[in-house]
Formats: C-alpha cells, structure tokens, sequence
C-alpha cells in the first residue's frame, strides 16, 4: 500500500538540524583518549635531519592501490633493526613491536596529508594523520574526529581527514591491522591490468626483497619463486577481483566483525598454491549470482544479485561502487569520488560472466 | 494547497509539539522488564528513558490518541508499509509517517530499524562490540554507511559502555520479531 499521502510533516526548516545534529555533533564523547602520537609529522621519523625521507624508511607500493578519490600516494614501512614480521599465517601477517607505516596524499602536485599507523605495543597500534601546511612545510596532527572538507579535490567535491574511527573501521576489520602491505600486494607477479597502477620507487619493498632480506619469519622462499597472484585465467576477472579484494576486503572478509554477511571479497593467499585444481576465488565464491540484503533501486527485489552475471545493472556490487549517496555508496568512507576506471573494469568482468558463473578458470 | 499550509507553523513550535505528543502516553512496560537480570532491567529503563520506543516502535492510534504499538515493540518500521520520498522544499526540511517510523529528507527515506533479537531481520545475529561501535561511530554495523537522520547517535554515542552494554542485554531479551525493514532510499541524484 502506498501511503504517501499519509505522511505528515512533523518538522520543518532546522528543527532537526539544530536539535540532533549541529549542536551534538560538536560534543565529544566522554571517554576520549589523547593520542599517543607526535603533534608534528617531523617528529615521527618520516623524514631525517635534512628533512628528505630518513633512508630507514622503504618504499612500498601495493600492486592493487586503495582509490582514494585520485590522489598521488606514497608509502613507506620502517621496522626495528633486524626484526621479521610474523607470517605463519600467511592472510594475516604480524608486524614486530615499532613498526611505523606511512602513506602521503596529494592533489595536484600539493601534500594534503600524511597519515601514519605505529604499532606501539603488542596490540596496540596507534592511527594517526597529520594536516600538511599551506608552505608545506611540515604537517600537523589532526584531531580525532578528523577535519571536513580541507582541499577541493574535483568539482564540488571536497577531502576530508579521516577521524581516527573511520580508521578503526577498516583497519580493524581484517585480519591484519595492516591493509597495503601483504603477500598478494607485495607479490612481484603484478598485474598490468590494476587500476591506478604505480611503478615500483627504487628499492622498492616486494615479497622478493623481503624474502632475500630476511625479513619473513618462517621463511617463505615460495612467495618468492610463486608469487602469490589472483587465481583468475581472465585478465579481466583477475584484475577486478584483485581490485575488489584490496578496496572491499578490508571489511568484507571471512575473519572479521561483517563475516556473517557471507560475501568475502578478500583474497586468501593460504589458498595460493594449495590444491593442484586452483581454489575459486572468495570474491567469485561469495558474490555471482548472490542475492545480498541490498537491492538495486527501481528492479524487482528477487532479480537483485551481489553481482549478477552478464547483467551489471541488476548487480548491486557494481551500482554501490558508482554511487556517492551516503546510503547506498560503497567504500561507504574514504571517498567522495566515484572510481569510474574501476567501475568499469568491473562491468567488463560481470558482462563476461556467462550462466555458469562459478566455473571460475 | 492545504497541505503545504501546515508549515506556517514554526519550526520551534512544531518541534514542541511533536516532542509533546510523543510523551502524553506513557510507554507501557515491555514485557523483558521482569527478566531479574540487574543488567536487563537496567538496560529496560534506559530504553524507556532514551525514547527508543519513539522511532523503533511503530506508532498507531489508540483510544486516547496515538501511542506506540507495543505487539510490535522495537521492531521497526513495518516492512508491508511502503513510503516514496516527498518532494520537499529546499533547504532541510522533513517529515515523517503517522507510524514514525520512516522520515523523508534531504537525505532521502530512512527507515527505523528493527531491534528486537530476530536473526534474519533483526540484531539476532549481532554483537554487542557491534552494537557499541554503530553507536559510537554513528555508522551502520559500526563501519558500513552512515546511520542516517532523525537516530540521535551523537547524543547517545556519549553514553558509558556499560550502559550501551545493557541496552544491548534488553533489546536481545525483548521478544524477537520478523520484521524486515526497507533499506533506506536515495534522494535524487540532483541533491
């Protein structure tokens, strides 16, 4: 029954505005911790005496970037002397006491900011981000709740600093903490077809370079000689997947707080290599022909699919990512652009998907 | 148009009015409140007090006037109810159905959500960490899409974790009931 003409208005101009949200929001919670991190970047030890990045620290570039609305990033690891990050679970690595991570922003050849991650303590890793000046000289630690709308980035459109609890909801979702550095985004078998790929800095940090380092404990000399890679003939398939699995998989994966939605779109390194018949893929698994709790608007409920194979318009997965609408846009944080590159490469990959959707090689 | 003409009055008056006649009738006892748990009955009074049955309960009219339908408590708005966007003014203006429980605005249709310990259409399946962190980050599931107006999360994201704690002990104590709420509704892609 439609009962539009049953609504009744109840409110007008401001009443919620002023009552729910502008004055609350402004409030801070009662149990806010201070942060733990430097008020300045330059203190962190990104950058040494000479104020260029201190050679401690090493490049990293995930072969499956993290769209973040077009910007140019740079990312670099330091971890103590001599000290190995822990992959006996191979989907789910540890990272030694001190390790330090950061990754640079910029828009039109200007720093924005630079956000840093420390893990100060066996659990209890420290997420920080820093505001760069207008001289660019240095930059300034944000606070908590973040700061909206910084820098106009496209028409209309505007960057925002995360607040550290948009961190948590991703970095802690996963397995890891850490999100851009793990055996699939380090591995050396990269895939030309990634959207928004970057060249590899020199001394770049790659599974080979950390295997020949010794940086990985147990030793893994096959993530080396087999570099992981997304278990995908297709190229197209590959690249999406991989491209769904760095983007979504932070939160949509079988270990963390949304498992119970059933759609894992991260991918399982353990399973590389596993079985003389390549395992599917999670996100083909978990995702074709799939009818999720969100449905495309202005289709039949029951013809909606997650992604529905040869049909990206009935295939939520596909209208989430072109959508920047607060209720319906997927990453549903961290972005106010739509990553039309990906959108397409995604399309591509539903319209190549044929009625048997599962047989994945 | 005699429906338009409702908005002369002002915005504060109608607040009050509103804030009024969802408090003339006092909300009946749910039923949970006899659990002897300490932490149930404590989470049952601060529902009550935190004006949880306001939204999360569908509202009809009863013999006195309207009041919240406590057969169908805390579940949310009814799933049969289907409710289009209004075409609004500009500015921020909404409103909302009789059942108060679907509310139409710049930011499109929301829907109140189904509480009750139901585990395919309610928070059968969650946790209290999940609980929690939707509260306290005012984000669906504590990390999807952001929960949308009229919910007062920025008020209620101040509360202690113990008392969020036995908010979540009652509403999963309450009876369950399958009531598969909407998803919330876009506005149009020109707002």
């Amino acid at each position: 029954m439609r009962i539009r003409k049953s609504i009744t208005r109840i409110a007008a101009v401001l009443v919620w505005a002023a009552c729910a949200m502008t004055a609350i929001a402004s409030m801070e919670p009662t149990d806010v911790k201070a942060p733990a991190a430097p008020s300045r970047l330059s203190e962190t030890g990104l950058y040494d005496a000479e104020g260029v990045i201190d050679r401690r620290n090493l490049p990293f570039v995930p072969q499956y970037p993290l769209w973040t609305d077009g910007a140019a990033k740079m990312r670099w690891i330091r971890m103590p002397e001599g000290a190995t990050i822990d992959v006996s679970d191979v989907d789910s690595w540890r990272f030694p006491v001190g390790t330090k991570m950061w990754k640079e922003f910029a828009w039109g050849g200007r720093k924005v900011e630079t956000r840093m991650i420390w893990k100060a303590a066996e659990n209890d890793w420290v997420f920080a981000t820093y505001l760069w000046a207008e001289d660019q000289s240095d930059a300034t630690l944000a606070p908590e709740r973040g700061i909206a709308n910084v820098v106009e980035i496209g028409r209309g459109k505007r960057h925002s600093i995360p607040a550290t609890e948009d961190c948590h909801a991703c970095h802690q979702s996963s397995p890891s903490i850490v999100l851009g550095f793990n055996a699939l985004q380090l591995s050396d078998d990269r895939d030309p077809l990634a959207p928004h790929a970057e060249p590899l800095p020199p001394g770049a940090l790659t599974l080979r370079t950390l295997t020949k380092a010794g940086r990985l404990y147990p030793p893994r000399p096959d993530l080396a000689s087999v570099p992981p890679r997304i278990r995908e003939s297709d190229p197209v398939a590959r690249a999406a997947i991989g491209y769904l699995s760095a983007n979504c998989g932070g939160c949509h994966n079988d270990r963390g707080p949304l498992a119970r939605l059933g759609l894992v779109l991260q991918h399982d390194a353990a399973q590389d290599g596993a079985q003389s018949v390549p395992a599917p893929e999670p996100a083909r698994v978990t995702s074709v022909d799939a009818a999720g709790r969100y449905s495309v608007p202005g289709i039949p409920v029951d013809s909606s699919r997650i992604v529905a194979p040869g049909a990206p318009d009935r295939s939520a997965l596909l209208q989430r990512m072109r959508s920047r609408r607060p209720s319906s846009q997927m990453p549903p944080l961290g972005t106010v652009i739509p990553d039309s590159e990906a959108a397409e490469l995604v399309r591509r990959w539903i319209e190549s998907l044929n009625a048997t959707p599962r047989d994945h090689q | 148009m005699k429906k338009h003409s409702i908005l002369s009055l002002s915005a504060a008056a109608v607040f009050s009015l509103t804030a009024l006649t969802l408090t003339l009738h006092p909300v009946a006892a749910p039923a949970a409140v006899q659990n002897t748990d300490p932490k149930v009955t404590r989470g049952a009074y601060l529902v009550k007090i935190m004006a949880c049955n306001d939204c999360h309960t569908p509202w009809t009219m009863g013999p006195q006037g309207p009041e919240p339908d406590m057969t169908r408590m805390l579940s949310g708005h009814p799933q049969d109810m289907v409710v289009q966007p209004l075409k609004l003014g500009k500015g921020w203006e909404w409103a909302g159905t009789g059942t108060n429980t679907a509310f139409s605005g710049p930011w499109g249709v929301s829907f109140t959500a189904n509480l009750t310990p139901d585990s395919e259409t309610g928070l059968g399946k969650w946790t209290e960490e999940t609980f929690i962190r939707a509260l306290r980050t005012g984000r669906h599931e504590g990390q999807g899409r952001p929960i949308l107006p009229p919910m007062p999360y920025p008020m209620y994201r101040q509360a202690t974790d113990e008392d969020l704690s036995a908010v979540f002990a009652f509403l999963q104590s309450i009876p369950p009931v399958r009531n598969r709420v909407p998803q919330p509704i876009d506005p149009p892609e020109s707002e």
